[in-house]
């Protein structure tokens, strides 16, 4: 069964189409990622998956419920982490995740059998008692990402939610993600534009514009891009360029002072190498295609460039205004 | 950190969209919240009772020998008549302050997580009125204290009259509150709210002056806002019968006071509902 299902969907403000008919489903207990620049839909469109915005025009299901009629219902099956921080900073620990699992209904005398252990497993097991806005942005994340779970959901959103973290707690909030999927097996739904992120998914759509230019595994994805890239250093060159041709029929470039070939499975090749070049040699890089070629190739520029670009801002802020006024 | 993968314990939720319950603990949640809130910000408490405490101490005894003796009803003291004036003052800033406070969950976000919540947003706004109604009550409370250091006589009665008087005010005020904060974007707003709403509403309710005998047009406003039936209500219960509000030869009833306050509350609490309900 698809825990998320998107047919045509469209969402449009003003002249600004911010997503534009996608389509794709997610199997249940994937984690799925959405990779794209600011501005690219990412939010949009979980904002719609969320009932927090409506669609134009097209359709989604979540966790077998339809988003525009079926609205309490898909909001009692999913957990939602923001970009934003959406504590409340007076109440404690406990008492921002009691609110929260009064108000989708978890039973009283539930709510410390299911909080408790998911206290323990973000590491908050000792401040449940202090005041939220004591925590640092990082314990704040992962009480939000405990409280997302605190009612059970089939999916859990998480839109950007290592944005504005040192890398350090980006990496500490990624153990905890992982834990929790391992013991809970939730469906993970995750915007991201940071390539380490995306590695981490099961499976990524890459969106840009307000459409999805590819749908893959990282793996998959990054093999399309092509070749791996093997970069030697030798102690002759002009001998070891004319060996690679005639060995392998490999077109050699010279870069930096290294030997560049363009092979497809690198890790392989190396040892052939070894075998048949006739000079020594004093180092080996293999380099895989990145996420990051990926994107460049899909999209045909870099994430960063499109961060960059004013079109980009501009679609962003439109984004923001329209979904404030909404 | 551990690495093991023994699920967490399940626990039975119902799924089901709305429930009664559900919806019911929610309005008990956001109650809760209004009142931990206050416990965590005891400097809203002291600034709370601190302007009505000016107001009731320094003008009081300042105007004391200008006004009193014979020009007001029974001939108390001005202290002792601008009492339960200022006691409602009271209530309808610090209620309207609470309710204010949803434009900062909107700025902090604590208003998306109660939003996207499989909850009635009537529950929501219920829990929220009585929250902050309450609230205002405690802070209320507070100032009756000091009743008896101007020579208010308390009775057992009366002090139940009054909580009962304020109870409705606040309420009908916080739900007046949420209206207004439920399209405001901006804190800035709320100044314009205080310089536009909460000041007209206490310069024109009668909690400093005597109702009778004023100019027409500014007798007419007065007895048009909403907050006079408030501040009627609390002298009255406070003081006598004496102390009544007239419009015209009529001695305006207590009846009439808790309905225009009620009617008033309730009306807006359904308003504040409905708008509510169009957030997204």
């Amino acid at each position: 069964m698809n825990a998320v299902e998107v047919d045509q969907l469209t969402r449009r403000f003003g002249d600004f189409t911010a997503v534009d008919e996608i389509s794709f489903a997610v199997p249940t207990g994937e984690l799925f990622g959405f990779l794209g620049p600011n501005g690219a839909g990412k939010t949009t469109t979980i904002s719609i998956l969320c009932t927090l915005l409506h669609r134009t025009s097209g359709g989604a299901r979540v966790a077998g419920y339809d988003v525009e009629t079926e609205r309490d219902l898909v909001r009692s099956n999913i957990g939602l982490v923001f970009q934003e921080i959406t504590l409340d900073d007076y109440l404690t620990a406990e008492e921002n995740l009691r609110f929260h699992a009064v108000m989708y209904g978890v039973p009283a005398k539930e709510i410390a059998p299911r909080m408790d252990p998911l206290l323990e497993m973000v590491g908050l097991s000792d401040r449940r008692d202090q005041e939220v806005r004591f925590f640092s942005g990082g314990m704040k994340r992962r009480l939000e990402i405990a409280r997302g779970l605190l009612h059970m959901p089939k999916v859990l959103f998480l839109d950007e939610p290592t944005i504005g973290l040192d890398p350090q707690t980006r990496f500490h909030i990624w153990d905890y993600v992982d834990e929790l999927r391992r013991r809970e097996q939730t469906t993970m739904f995750l915007t991201t534009h940071y390539m380490d992120e995306a590695e981490r998914c099961d499976r990524i759509a890459i969106i840009d514009h307000g459409r999805i230019v590819a749908i893959d595994t990282p793996d998959a994805l990054k093999a399309s891009v092509g070749a791996d890239t093997v970069m030697l250093r030798t102690t002759d060159d002009a001998t070891a360029e004319r060996e690679l041709g005639e060995h392998f029929g490999l077109e050699v470039e010279h870069r930096d002072g290294q030997l560049v070939v363009h092979v497809p499975d690198g890790e392989a090749f190396v040892p052939r190498i070894f075998g048949s070049l006739g000079v020594g040699v004093s180092s080996v890089n293999v380099r895989r295609p990145s996420l990051d070629d990926v994107f460049i190739k899909y999209t045909g520029h870099d994430i960063r460039d499109a961060e960059a670009g004013n079109a980009a801002q501009f679609a962003a802020d439109a984004m923001t205004r329209a979904f404030r006024r909404s | 950190m551990a690495t093991t993968t023994t699920p967490l314990p399940a626990v039975a939720i119902d799924h089901r969209g709305h429930s009664t319950t559900r919806n019911l603990r929610t309005v008990g949640m956001v109650w809760t919240r209004e009142l931990i809130r206050l416990r965590r910000m005891p400097t809203r408490i002291i600034s709370g009772i601190a302007q009505p405490l000016l107001f009731l101490i320094v003008l009081g005894a300042g105007l004391k020998n200008l006004v009193g003796g014979q020009s007001l009803p029974g001939g108390v003291s001005y202290q002792v008549y601008i009492f339960p004036g200022i006691l409602a003052m009271s209530i309808i800033t610090s209620a309207l302050f609470s309710a204010v406070a949803i434009v900062w969950d909107r700025e902090f976000g604590f208003m998306r997580e109660m939003l996207v919540a499989p909850v009635s947003r009537t529950s929501l706004v219920l829990g929220k009125a009585v929250g902050g109604g309450s609230v205002a009550v405690v802070q209320g409370l507070i100032l009756i204290v000091f009743a008896p250091l101007i020579g208010v006589d308390l009775t057992v009665a009366r002090v139940l009259g009054m909580i009962g008087s304020l109870l409705l005010l606040a309420f009908a005020l916080t739900a007046f509150g949420i209206v207004l904060a439920s399209r405001m974007e901006r804190m800035e707003s709320f100044q314009m709210v205080m310089a536009l709403v909460m000041q007209p509403m206490m310069f024109l309710s009668g909690a400093m002056f005597p109702l009778q005998g004023l100019p027409t047009w500014l007798g007419v406003l007065c007895r048009l806002n909403p907050a006079t039936y408030g501040v009627d209500l609390a002298r009255r219960t406070l003081l006598g019968s004496d102390f009544a509000l007239t419009i015209g030869d009529w001695v305006v009833p207590v009846w009439f006071d808790v309905a225009v306050i009620l009617g008033i509350g309730t009306a807006m609490l359904a308003v504040a509902v409905r708008l509510f309900n169009t957030i997204e």
